[in-house]
């Protein structure tokens, strides 16, 4: 089996996911376009060695719909005879199409893929695509579906987590964050998206709310009471555990993911096509595999697919020097942490999407960046990302500086 | 034309109007005869072009309150039949066309090219409501006893003759849902304001009103047969749709904990059927409506709900030889919180009370309590003043014996004491004589001991009233060793006036229902000494079917209570009459804590000032073991709740204390709220299946102990796999 490298990461800075969000008047494609392009011009890359772009993308209506990718790589100068396919895997979308793009290198029948995600949730709102999931009542009943809020409360009181712990957490995610930002740690892989004259319209991520404390967040009404009650959600919860007297709701808009636009691409190909195009690789693609977990509570995957990615490839918990645990909420965190009784600070110590947000299609491919720029910059080894995914799912990936 | 079931008669302006009046029938219900017979009116009214429009209405006094649910309570066993003679796929076919067969003629009634209209002249309900909704147009007479409906949901069934596809075309999903997941009945005018009716008339111009509709030009076409029609709530797949459906999904499980199949049917007609033409979602709603009926929740449900209920109010247990009693004033002695509450119900229904306590101050208290009661009802608009009044005026508070002279029978309900009871019996037989029928509200003392202290015993009976008497819907009656036909029959009687249900129970300790329902939450003291979590044992007793988790109701109805009970059994019994863990938890709640239950704020739940009971944190403390919730199976504790109350209820049978499987399932829903969906402690082991019963009781006691041991009755029943309705036919009812 040949190994598959990642040569290079781009991500755009990550606007506010509302109509006063700086990215709003950038389209999917053009946030797509513009990562892909980004990645071609600062490696001088021959695209006639691109055998495919891979592109996560969540909500997949209108301007997001029909193959976002194969248009995308279009209007983004790789030339006719580079195929894009679009796939969503919910929130590991980014990280399944480094993934996908790492197989067909490793299967041998593809040299070099690019995988990434965009997604702008200013503009396709979240849930916009439908599903049969928590409408068909064939579906929705058997399968206990409640929001994700609801499950990620139902993770807090389950596991035991307080209001406090989750608001901690989401305090230290926004610490770091800053702190990455004023120390330039993403600086090698975040590029500016600029207008059509060349002028910045966005260089930073503008979700962060570096000032977050303690009180601030108390102020702030757990978002997923009413859906809770008043959309018999709790009782669907209480009634897939029934160990739970009342659901805690403690998530709110400060603890959970912030909703943002963005897009990511990773540059993945094999040891000779790297030669070919005069590049060094950064990292090996070491092992990833996915897993179905109880769709109920949906957000545990993380666990689940961690313990499995580990037995497969032999390595214990403390063989990995960094972990990415997509915040979608503060307790998928915990939880993580919780399990695996490891050391905070080795998990997400760049900040999360708590403070710089979670674009949902493009945050997989995002974080497997932040992973890389951070062994990078520290001098380690391994990284593990992983995310939590929607119908209960985990996508985990390991990757080694070479 | 020759009709049975209709009179008919066409006007000069050609139009038709059928007059539905079945013959022989005190209602009209929907049979195979009537279909058979609208299929042909449709040819001929197709046929004949001097016929301009239809006027459908009723000649009796309900228009129809649905289909003959004696046919469809066997629907089950006739197609397990059908498919041994033909084959799975042939007699699912032949099935379906008969689920089918109302639907499809109320269709060719819709699209028959000429007008319908219904005049609704009373209640319409099931098929009998259905049937105008497939009608082009309904007026609805404004009398007090009109009422549309769709109650199928209550005996496990849905309306499958087009209800689940019209009613969301007619209203938005919200509201169609509500309408179909209750079975509620609406009057005229919220029938109009929610789209269900076009007009409300006058009884005696609803024909005339609907003829003119016809003339004015009504069109024959439904709306959802125009090209341009819209749903009332838009598409599924849109911004609405994404409000309406996941909580509706979400609240479907919270109402019925998903043990109703016929209400998620509901849900996927309307969810599949709203996104098809009409004539494909009316053929979704039959494909459903062919599995709920052979479903056995459906046949448990009309059985039970339906057929046993009616024939025991109906007085199936009445001694057929004993003459009608006349029960016009009615003695009620002790005026505590049963007796107040049963000299309620008596005044409710129209007889005399004279109800007696010590002194009069204490007699007064007594009647205040059916003040409060009927006033809370002129005060939701449930009652009049005047009602109010006249019920009051019906109650006679005394400390005097002798007010009881002209009673025709006479219900004590003093202190649980045999000593008070004696007295009692003495003194009301001093002032009535021996032939009075004396019948003692007692919950605990044997009714052939308390008899002794009559002049004759065979007038002497016991009516156990469950709390609160004007809520709870059944009656005990038991029958001490030597009560008569008299009492009994004089009994019944009261209990119909009251419009309770009766159940004949043989004198035994704790009668039927509570000997059952001890056995529910002694399983939930067990599991939590088992180290199962509170939270669990509470939410997954719901989930089996009961109406409140074992801790909960053993805080209404007082732990302390309990802790006397364990030592009056162990008395009586002997000291393994009791699990001794069982014992440690009650001592230690009442002893050690003192928590009495809700009455003293505090039991296996903390009852904090005007917030919500919460569970007692201390209660984890109390097993000394905490079981790891993901390694509990949870069916299986679903199973204990239901199996060993069933389990009791087949020794109840066993001993003869209950003879016929009706009561005992009927006094298993309505007493203490057994899981409806199964038809009762006895459906549930018949359904089963008496063989895998045993064997699941066997199961059970190799891991739990001899609490699921069963009757060696039905361990017998169990080697031919013999159900308690064959083995107990009950005799039908007259």
């Amino acid at each position: 089996m040949a190994d598959a490298f990642i040569y290079d990461a781009v991500r755009t800075p990550r606007g506010r996911g509302k109509s006063d969000g700086s990215l709003h008047e950038v389209s999917t494609l053009q946030l797509a376009a513009g990562a892909l392009r980004a990645l071609k011009d600062r490696n001088e890359l021959d695209t006639k060695l691109v055998d495919d772009v891979i592109l996560g993308c969540v909500d997949t209506v209108g301007e997001s719909g029909s193959d976002i990718a194969r248009v995308s790589a279009l209007v983004a100068g790789y030339g006719n005879h580079v195929p894009g396919v679009q796939i969503n895997r919910f929130c590991a979308s980014g990280l399944d199409a480094v993934n996908f793009a790492s197989a067909q290198v490793m299967s041998g029948q593809h040299d070099m893929a690019i995988g990434g995600g965009v997604e702008s949730m200013s503009r396709v709102g979240m849930g916009s695509e439908g599903g049969a999931w928590p409408v068909d009542p064939s579906a929705a009943i058997p399968t206990y579906f409640m929001p994700q809020g609801v499950s990620a409360d139902l993770i807090a009181t389950k596991y035991g987590f307080s209001r406090d712990d989750v608001d901690a957490y989401a305090i230290e995610s926004q610490k770091r964050a800053a702190q990455s930002w004023k120390e330039g740690r993403f600086a090698k892989t975040v590029t500016p998206v600029r207008d059509i004259n060349g002028v910045t319209i966005l260089d930073h991520d503008e979700h962060m709310r570096p000032d977050a404390n303690m009180q601030s967040l108390a102020s702030l009404k757990p978002s997923f009471i009413m859906m809770g009650e008043q959309g018999g959600f709790d009782a669907v919860a209480i009634q897939r555990y029934p160990e739970v007297e009342a659901i805690n709701h403690v998530h709110h808009a400060g603890n959970s993911s912030g909703i943002v636009d963005g897009a990511a691409a990773l540059l993945i190909g094999s040891a000779e096509a790297g030669q070919k195009s005069g590049l060094k690789p950064r990292a090996r693609i070491k092992a990833f595999c996915n897993i179905g977990s109880e769709p109920a509570i949906m957000l545990t995957g993380p666990v689940d697919v961690t313990k499995k990615l580990l037995a497969k490839t032999g390595m214990s918990i403390n063989d990995i020097d960094l972990f990415e645990v997509n915040e979608a909420f503060a307790s998928v965190v915990l939880r993580f942490l919780q399990a695996f009784d490891v050391d905070p600070a080795k998990v997400n110590p760049c900040g999360g999407a708590i403070a710089m947000g979670h674009p949902l299609g493009a945050t997989g491919a995002m974080l497997v960046s932040t992973a890389l720029d951070e062994l990078e910059r520290t001098g380690k080894q391994t990284a593990l990302i992983t995310l939590c995914i929607g119908a209960g799912m985990g996508t985990a990936t390991i990757i080694e500086r070479v | 034309m020759n009709l049975v079931n209709f009179k008919h008669d066409t006007d000069a302006d050609g139009i038709l109007t059928l007059v539905w009046d079945m013959p022989g029938k005190p209602m009209n219900v929907l049979d195979q005869s009537l279909m058979n017979e609208l299929d042909a009116i449709v040819d001929h009214v197709i046929a004949d072009a001097a016929i301009k429009g239809v006027v459908l209405t009723s000649g009796k006094d309900a228009f129809c309150a649905g289909a003959d649910l004696t046919m469809m309570e066997g629907a089950g066993k006739e197609f397990a039949a059908a498919v041994k003679a033909r084959g799975q796929e042939a007699a699912m076919k032949e099935f379906m066309a008969q689920a089918g067969a109302g639907s499809r003629v109320f269709r060719r009634i819709e699209t028959c090219g000429k007008p319908w209209a219904a005049a609704i002249n009373g209640v319409a309900l099931g098929g009998g409501f259905e049937i105008t909704l497939a009608c082009h147009y309904r007026v609805i007479a404004d009398n007090a006893k009109a009422q549309v409906g769709l109650p199928e949901v209550k005996v496990g069934l849905f309306p499958g003759a087009g209800g689940t596809q019209r009613i969301p075309r007619l209203m938005a999903t919200p509201d169609a849902l509500q309408f179909l997941f209750k079975g509620e009945s609406w009057k005229p005018a919220k029938a109009k304001q929610m789209n269900l009716v076009h007009e409300v008339a006058p009884e005696g111009e609803i024909v005339a009103r609907a003829k003119a509709w016809i003339k004015g030009g009504g069109k024959a076409v439904a709306p959802w047969d125009e090209k341009n029609f819209k749903m009332p709530s838009g598409k599924i797949f849109s911004p609405i749709g994404m409000m309406v459906w996941p909580p509706a999904n979400a609240i479907y499980r919270k109402e019925t904990y998903d043990n109703y199949p016929a209400v998620k049917a509901i849900l996927k007609c309307v969810y599949e059927g709203l996104q098809l033409p009409i004539d494909q979602a009316l053929t979704v709603e039959t494909r459903y409506f062919a599995q709920i009926m052979r479903s056995k929740e459906a046949a448990a449900m009309i059985r039970s709900l339906f057929l046993s209920m009616g024939e025991l109010n109906k007085g199936a247990r009445r001694p057929k030889s004993e003459p009608k009693t006349t029960l016009k004033k009615i003695g009620v002695i002790g005026a505590g919180f049963m007796g107040a509450g049963i000299a309620y119900v008596t005044a409710m229904a129209g007889a005399e009370v004279v109800l007696v306590d010590r002194d009069q101050a204490a007699a007064d208290k007594g009647k205040a309590h059916s003040d409060a009661l009927i006033s809370a009802r002129v005060a939701k608009g449930r009652a009049t003043a005047e009602q109010k009044e006249a019920l009051l005026a019906r109650i006679t508070p005394t400390a005097d014996y002798g007010d009881l002279k002209g009673c025709d029978l006479v219900v004590e309900a003093v202190f649980e004491d045999r000593g008070v009871k004696a007295e009692t019996t003495k003194k009301a037989q001093a002032v009535l004589g021996a032939d009075i029928v004396f019948a003692s509200n007692t919950s605990t003392l044997p009714i052939t001991s308390l008899a002794t202290e009559a002049q004759k015993p065979e007038n002497f009976i016991g009516i156990h009233f469950f709390s609160p008497v004007d809520k709870m819907m059944l009656v005990e009656i038991i029958m001490g060793e030597r009560t008569g036909d008299k009492a009994l029959a004089t009994a019944l009687d009261f209990v119909r006036l009251i419009k309770k249900t009766p159940i004949v129970v043989n004198d035994t300790r704790g009668f039927f229902a509570n000997r059952c329902v001890g056995r529910y939450v002694a399983e939930g003291h067990l599991m939590l000494m088992e180290g199962v979590p509170p939270a669990m044992i509470e939410n997954v007793a719901r989930m089996a079917g009961m109406p409140v988790g074992p801790l909960s109701l053993n805080d209404e109805v007082a732990i302390d209570l309990s802790w006397k009970i364990v030592q009056a059994t162990k008395k009586d019994l002997g000291e393994q009459a009791v699990d001794p863990a069982q014992e440690k938890l009650i001592k230690t709640m009442v002893v050690d804590h003192e928590r009495f239950g809700r009455k003293n704020g505090k039991g296996f739940y903390d009852y904090p000032q005007g917030g919500k009971k919460k569970l007692w944190p201390g209660l984890s403390t109390l097993a000394g073991k905490a079981l790891d919730p993901d390694t509990i199976d949870v069916e299986e504790l679903k199973q204990r709740f239901l199996v060993v109350q069933a389990v009791e209820a087949a020794r109840t049978m066993a001993e003869g204390v209950v003879t016929d499987p009706r009561e005992a399932d009927v006094g298993s829903i309505l007493g203490f709220g057994f899981a409806p969906f199964t038809g009762g402690a006895i459906s549930y082991i018949d359904f089963m299946g008496t063989k895998a019963f045993v064997e699941l009781c066997d199961r059970l006691t190799a891991k739990y102990g001899d609490r699921f041991v069963p009757p060696a009755l039905l361990r017998d029943m169990a080697k031919t796999g013999e159900t308690f309705y064959a083995k107990f036919a009950p005799k039908k009812a007259a």
